[in-house]
This record gives structure tokens, C-alpha cells and sequence, in this order.
């Protein structure tokens, strides 16, 4: 891929949108038939596919705990959701990011309530252009929502970056990839609370409190359009009765 | 799939309270103020076949990083560079509750960590790397090995990296016409190029009080806490909140502040104790 230029002289960014402008977001809560609830969000072309089972009982008792229902998250790739095929094997990287994903919803669930029980939730990435990782905080967060698990908060994330020296929200693939840095944030907006926070380049800190700053506006947006979209899939059932 | 812990060491809940409270306070079981590290020691060349080693004790953690320099072929994006692998493993002898087998999620997380802090900064200037350009360069494999686990893997292991790094030297290379190339290890050339210094700083929280450093017992009752790479000129070079719980705008504002200090005593600490051994 040739690097394009990621600031225009106009000042608008490779794709035509301003530093602060996240792309189009389209948010369907209840997607999936027999999943005990669902999401597919889009960010730009990043689409993302959650499905929440349970709170239910699993044969590896020996993981469960007797206070609260633990949580089980897989962040999966398929493999032609990428540019390059990517190997079904698990690579590092869907790992690792299983592993923020599940700690940045923790928070929120009130696990409390099903002791001795198995939340799974399983992120599949149908199409990856930058974002996934946020994107995919979204989606299952608004699956546990629909799969009417209780929650403090719904947890929406969204990524900042830095191309040519300009902090931009919501960074797409090409701006990840040729960019300096890229800063993925959660937020849990209601109670206040940053619940995935990474960095991945070099910020000074002036910078990073920008960054922050334009990535918790971001994430405003975000769970206007993720509460409006969860409202609606409860409208809907009205509807049909 | 990554799923909520369920093999961490027991605290009683007394001896828990205790802790949270004596931290409310400022105070810590050993002594030691809330922005202190325990005691570093670090051994250079302690694996005399690494190209670089350090064993980096922190505390009663125990963590050995060694680098072993490889003649590769360079990625097709930089054919001019050499490359830089980072790995990491939790040993069973570092914990009852580590088993054998491949790198599980913390292992994984925290060797992506280290790698990014030195990747994101060039710390390694892989530029000067390079062999026959375009065909062959060095490979910098940077492996991690926790020995004991005491709490704070992460910046444990990022000291012992860049301790393992600057102790590393590049072996004499002859390239014939034919492109043949010949190493002589035996004769170390050049350190291995620097461009920056870079260690990670963990801030943990319990409730709402901040610090760095914990041990083991400290650590398991974190909510959160939050790994801050620093640079040697004060910027951020990486950040990875870790373990489930969240943080306000302004705790991580603080632990940044905490970290950018600290990390920068860090780095000093650690090139004197480097030179020293050089």
C-alpha cells in the first residue's frame, strides 16, 4: 500500500474528515437469532459482529467462582477480514486483545448476580480497517445490554491517533499504519471510568492529555448513538405486539 | 478465550484490610512510601552464551533477559533494518499457579508491552543493522524469563530488557564477494546501537490511592493499574491498562505524572548500574 498524504492542505484527513470527526457509525442491537443477545457495529468499513451466551453453566467447573459469574471473551478475526489472509490460528495479537477486551468490560457487569456461571462473549471481526479493537468494546457491550445481563454502564470505545503531528479521532487502517501513534480508549461514560486504555507510539504528555480529551468526546458520540440503538431494538418489539 | 482469573494466591481478609489501609495512609508493609521501588539489583553477563544478559532482581522477583543476536532475512517494509522479537515466559518455578506450556495471556500481554515501548521509540536503532542491504540483517531476539514471581513482572522485565540490551555487542561479520557471511563471535565489535532508553512503570490502584512497585500480595488486590513506558526524555512511549477495574481522567493523569518521575529515576539508576559492570 503506497502511503498516501494523511493531511491535506486543506486540513482534512486522507479520507475528507475533519481531525475531530469520527467516521459513519451504524449500531443493530439483536442481530442474531439464537445468541441470548447481539450487536453488529460498524465504523466506517470496521465491522463487528458480538454474541453474548449465558450468564449459563459450563463443564470447566474448576474456572468458575463462587462469588460471581467470571467472564470469557474471544476477539476473532476471520480470515478474510483483513487486506493479507489472515492464519486461523490464534495469534498473539487476538490474545492480547481478548484479554483488554474482557478487562474493559469487567467493570460494568454485574457479574455478582450469577455466581457459579459463564458470561461468554465472542467478537468476531468480519471486516478490519482500523478500530477493530474499539469497535469490538462497543458491540459487546451492547450484546450484554441485550442479553439483558445487568450493568453499571455501557462501555463504547473509540481510537485517537497521530498523523503528521495532528492528534485525530477514530483513526481508520491507513492512518494506523502509516501514522505515530495510536492511543485505543474505552469509557464507561455514566460512572466516569476509562476501562481500556493502550498506547501504541510516543506521545509527550501535553499530547497524550489532548489525546484524552478528544478521545472521551469521541466516545460521547459514540454512547448517544449505542444507547439510541439500544433503545430501538426495544421499540421494535412494541411495534410487532 | 480469555476469561476471568480464578487461580490467584489467597489474601485473608484481614491481612487484606490491613494492607489497603496502611496504603490509605501512605505506608507500606516493608517500610517502603507509596512511589518507592524495592531494591534493584541487576547482573549483567549473567548468561555468559547470551550476546546480552541481565538477571534483574526487584524485590523477591526474579526475572533473566537475554538477547541473542541472528543473521535473518529483513521485513519487505524496511529491507535496509534489522528486526526486533520479543517473547516472554512465565516459569513454573517462578509460582505455583504458573504451569508448563506455552505463553499464556499475561505472558503474551507482557512481552507485546515491552516490545512496544521498544519498537514504538527506536530504541534500537535498527537501521545500523544491516548486513547486505536488502538481503540480510541481524535479528534481535529479546527473550524474558520470570524466576520468581514477587508482583510488578512487567516493569521487572522491561529493567532486565534494556539492562540485557545495553550490555549487548555485535559480533565481528565478514561478507565475501559472493555474499557469503562469516561471524566471529568471538570478537565483539560495537555495542549493539542505542537511540534511546526506555523502562515501563506499573501504576497500581486500590481504591483510591495510587503506587508503584507492589509485591505479590499488594498486586492481588489491585483494581487496576496502569503501565506507563517512559522515555529517557521524559515522553510516553506506551501505555497498557491491565487487570480488570477502570480509572478516572484524573488518576490517569496522576499516574502518568507518577510514572514520567519515576521512570526517569529508573533509567538513571539502571545506567549507573550498567556502566559500572561494562
Amino acid at each position: 500500500m503506497e502511503k498516501p498524504r494523511l493531511i491535506r492542505e486543506d486540513g482534512l484527513r486522507h479520507d475528507g474528515r475533519r481531525p475531530n470527526e469520527l467516521r459513519p457509525i451504524k449500531i443493530s442491537v439483536g442481530v442474531l437469532n439464537k445468541a441470548s443477545g447481539s450487536a453488529l457495529v460498524e465504523y466506517g468499513a470496521t465491522k463487528i459482529l458480538a454474541a453474548v451466551h449465558g450468564p449459563r453453566e459450563i463443564p470447566l467447573r474448576h474456572l468458575l467462582l463462587p462469588d460471581r459469574a467470571i467472564i470469557r471473551c474471544r476477539y476473532h478475526m476471520l480470515t478474510f477480514s483483513t487486506h493479507e489472509r489472515k492464519s486461523p490460528a490464534p495469534s498473539r495479537r487476538e490474545i492480547e486483545l481478548s484479554k483488554v477486551i474482557r478487562e474493559s468490560l469487567e467493570p460494568v457487569v454485574m457479574t455478582e448476580m450469577f455466581p457459579r456461571t459463564a458470561i461468554d462473549i465472542f467478537i468476531e471481526v468480519i471486516n478490519a480497517d482500523g478500530g477493530t479493537r474499539t469497535a469490538s468494546v462497543t458491540a459487546a457491550s451492547l450484546a450484554l445490554a441485550d442479553a439483558g445481563i445487568p450493568m453499571r454502564d455501557i462501555v463504547v470505545g473509540v481510537a485517537v491517533g497521530k498523523v503528521n503531528n495532528v492528534l485525530v479521532l477514530d483513526i481508520d487502517e491507513v492512518e494506523d499504519m502509516f501514522g505515530e501513534a495510536d492511543m485505543p480508549v474505552a469509557v464507561a461514560p455514566s460512572l466516569g471510568m476509562i476501562t481500556l486504555l493502550q498506547l501504541n507510539g510516543v506521545l509527550t504528555r501535553d499530547e497524550f492529555v489532548e489525546a484524552l480529551k478528544l478521545a472521551l468526546e469521541g466516545a460521547n458520540q459514540i454512547y448517544r448513538l449505542a444507547r439510541e440503538a439500544l433503545r430501538n431494538s426495544y421499540l421494535k418489539v412494541r411495534v410487532e405486539e | 478465550m480469555s476469561h476471568t482469573p480464578s487461580t490467584d494466591m489467597i489474601t485473608p481478609k484481614l491481612k487484606m484490610l490491613t494492607i489497603i489501609n496502611m496504603l490509605k495512609k501512605g505506608m507500606r508493609s516493608t517500610g517502603r512510601g507509596l512511589l518507592d521501588f524495592r531494591p534493584i539489583e541487576v547482573v549483567l553477563g549473567y548468561v555468559p552464551n547470551a550476546d546480552g544478559s541481565a538477571l534483574v532482581r526487584l524485590g523477591n522477583t526474579v526475572v533473566v533477559a537475554g538477547v541473542k543476536l541472528e543473521i535473518g532475512s529483513p521485513y519487505p517494509d524496511t529491507p535496509n533494518e534489522g528486526a526486533l522479537v520479543v517473547s516472554a515466559e512465565f516459569m513454573p518455578t517462578a509460582s505455583p499457579t504458573f504451569e508448563p506450556g506455552p505463553p499464556d495471556e499475561n505472558a503474551i500481554e507482557l512481552a507485546r508491552v515491552v516490545d512496544r515501548a521498544l519498537r514504538e521509540l527506536k530504541a534500537i536503532d535498527l537501521s545500523k543493522l544491516a548486513i547486505i542491504p536488502g538481503r540480510k540483517a541481524w535479528v534481535v531476539y529479546v527473550d524474558i524469563y520470570v524466576l520468581d514471581h514477587d508482583g510488578n513482572l512487567v516493569d521487572a522485565s522491561s529493567i532486565a530488557s534494556l539492562a540485557a540490551l545495553m550490555s549487548t555487542y555485535l559480533p565481528k561479520v565478514e561478507v565475501d564477494e559472493a555474499g557469503n557471511i562469516r561471524v566471529d563471535r568471538s570478537s565483539k565489535v560495537s555495542p549493539l546501537p542505542l537511540n534511546h532508553k526506555v523502562v515501563t512503570v506499573t501504576v497500581s490502584k486500590v481504591e483510591n490511592v495510587l503506587f508503584v512497585d507492589p509485591d505479590l500480595e499488594e498486586e492481588n488486590m489491585a483494581e487496576t493499574k496502569l503501565i506507563v513506558a517512559v522515555s529517557d526524555d521524559g515522553r510516553i512511549a506506551g501505555l497498557q491498562k491491565s487487570g480488570s477495574g477502570g480509572l478516572t481522567e484524573s488518576e490517569i493523569l496522576a499516574a502518568i505524572d507518577i510514572a514520567i518521575k519515576v521512570g526517569n529515576d529508573l533509567i538513571n539508576l539502571i545506567t549507573s548500574k550498567t556502566l559500572k559492570q561494562n
